[in-house]
């Protein structure tokens, strides 16, 4: 329990540092550029834009918080935060990791197998993209990749992932899962043009409400439950 | 320097390149030092090297389709705003839902399009700082609260484990239920313009909704062949391997399906 403790203690201490230091440089991005052009834009040409952006963005980023931060594990918050694409991404990476090994995040293996795959995630993305940045800047390839034919298969990049993970965690939760299933399809009919930011808290703020009614009256007696702890593996090939 | 890849010779500066590259060099450090931290923990709680070494592979092999969707938001935002911005941009916090309307925001409030808006250093400065302030909430937040939440949450598991695993489904699955019509809604990029979306017409609608049920069931023959022939290997890499024959399947469904679908209502 000790060693535990200690653990968790570094993750954030160490989560908080490194997030401090990145948010830090991130920051100073906009400062360098402003030097090396000897342009401050001022406070007045900012203030408009950034209002119009931050009214819809900061309750998008409160709500991340409040549900991303808990799905994803102490550690791979920090490092899923500070690297982006968290819903499209290193979210949906992370429950795949958890289910194929069927521990739960809230479990110590499931903290460390999140962090773990977020890690993973946000290393190959950012090689990815590096690596795809050389190309662009020395070769055609940017011809390459807008040809669009490839585009039906990049613009339904979400439907495919979500295809998928949604028959893992529909036929496992059905019950849970039905209640927001129908809402979002008679949003879809009813109000088409709801963006992803919006449907999302609606999604999850009618489900955990569905969910907890369901519970209370003992609906909900065979839902799979991963809290204990995972056992350890014993494969005797190790 | 292709002509294609910037709007203006400044966008594409070495001095950008090379910002760009420590912060992203930082990114990196941090992603390894956290891998190597779970990985040391993991070992000490028992996991097997073979359970972390699959655990770390079907990751990579998972995040490789979705990092070249990201490098294409790179290229169309390269257009408007040079390669180094759009590249520090994705690589960290935000996502493409963010960034461009974020540029698109400054932008408009300087009255013109992304391109004439970059096109001079003053605009494109504006869009850098809006960019970069826009989204440090999300990042600020974690910083002070994670703690809290994390520890929140384990006040909650050790009070009720059930409700507290049947919470985190719920909220999963209301995600799930808002990406499925979201991702349904057949809504296609211009990949030419950064910040122009082509709106649905009967056509794309249904290629999405055929990509999503053949993801749907090449992830469930997946199921199937896991359980009839015990294929545990395959639990890792059903969910890329699904995703990745429907992606191609979207290519093949948008050739195939009548042009007369894809025109605007």
């Amino acid at each position: 329990m000790k060693q535990l403790r200690s653990y968790d203690e570094s993750i954030h201490t160490e989560g908080r540092i490194l997030t401090g230091i990145a948010a830090i440089l991130i920051l100073l991005v906009p400062v360098a550029i402003s030097i090396y052009y000897d342009s401050w834009p001022s406070f007045g040409k900012l203030i408009t834009p950034l209002l119009s952006v931050l009214a819809v963005y900061a309750p998008v980023a409160l709500i991340e918080v409040a549900t991303y931060a808990p799905m994803m594990g102490a550690g791979g918050s920090y490092i899923g935060f500070i690297t982006g694409n968290i819903s499209s991404l290193k979210l949906p990476c992370a429950l795949a990791t958890l289910e194929a090994n069927k521990v739960d995040v809230s479990s110590d293996e499931g903290e460390v197998l999140s962090l773990l795959s977020i890690s993973v995630s946000a290393i190959v993305t950012t090689l990815v993209v590096a690596l795809g940045v050389l190309l662009l800047a020395t070769t055609n390839i940017g011809e390459v990749l807008k040809n669009p034919v490839l585009g039906p298969a990049f613009d339904n990049l979400l439907a495919a992932l979500f295809g998928a993970l949604g028959v893992v965690y529909v036929s496992k939760n059905f019950k849970i899962a039905l209640p927001p299933l129908i809402l979002m399809i008679l949003l879809f009919i009813v109000a088409p043009d709801l963006s992803v930011g919006v449907l999302i808290p609606i999604g999850a703020v009618f489900a955990v409400a569905c969910a907890r009614v369901m519970y209370k009256k003992g609906m909900l007696t065979k839902t799979v439950e991963k809290t204990e702890e995972a056992p350890v593996s014993e494969d005797p090939q190790e | 320097m292709h002509a294609l890849l910037a709007n203006a010779d400044f966008q594409n500066d070495p001095f950008l390149y090379v910002i760009a590259g420590i912060v992203v060099a930082f990114v990196l450090f941090m992603a390894f030092w956290f891998l190597i931290k779970a990985i040391r923990e993991g070992k000490r709680l028992g996991l097997s090297t073979k359970k972390l070494k699959d655990a770390a592979l079907s990751a990579a092999v998972f995040t490789i389709a979705p990092s070249i969707a990201v490098l294409l938001t790179v290229v169309t935002l390269a257009g408007s705003l040079g390669i180094p911005l759009p590249w520090v941009r994705l690589s960290v916090i935000g996502a493409i839902t963010y960034e461009v309307p974020a540029a698109q925001a400054v932008a408009d409030a300087m009255g013109g399009t992304l391109s004439s808006a970059a096109s001079t250093p003053e605009g494109f400065t504006a869009i850098a700082w809006v960019m970069t302030l826009g989204i440090m909430l999300s990042v600020i937040l974690i910083i002070l609260f994670n703690k809290k939440i994390q520890g929140g949450m384990k006040i909650l598991k050790s009070r009720d484990p059930k409700w507290m695993s049947i919470l985190m489904s719920a909220l999963f699955l209301g995600l799930i239920s808002a990406f499925l019509s979201s991702a349904l809604s057949g809504e296609t990029t211009d990949r030419t313009q950064p910040n122009v979306t082509i709106p649905a017409t009967t056509g794309s609608i249904l290629v999405s909704v055929l990509t999503l049920i053949t993801s749907a069931v090449v992830m469930a023959i997946c199921g199937l062949l896991m359980k009839k022939f015990k294929w545990k290997w395959l639990e890792n890499y059903a969910i890329p391997i699904s995703m990745l024959f429907s992606m191609g399947m979207a290519i093949v469904y948008n050739m195939v399906l009548p042009a007369a679908l894809f025109v605007a209502a």
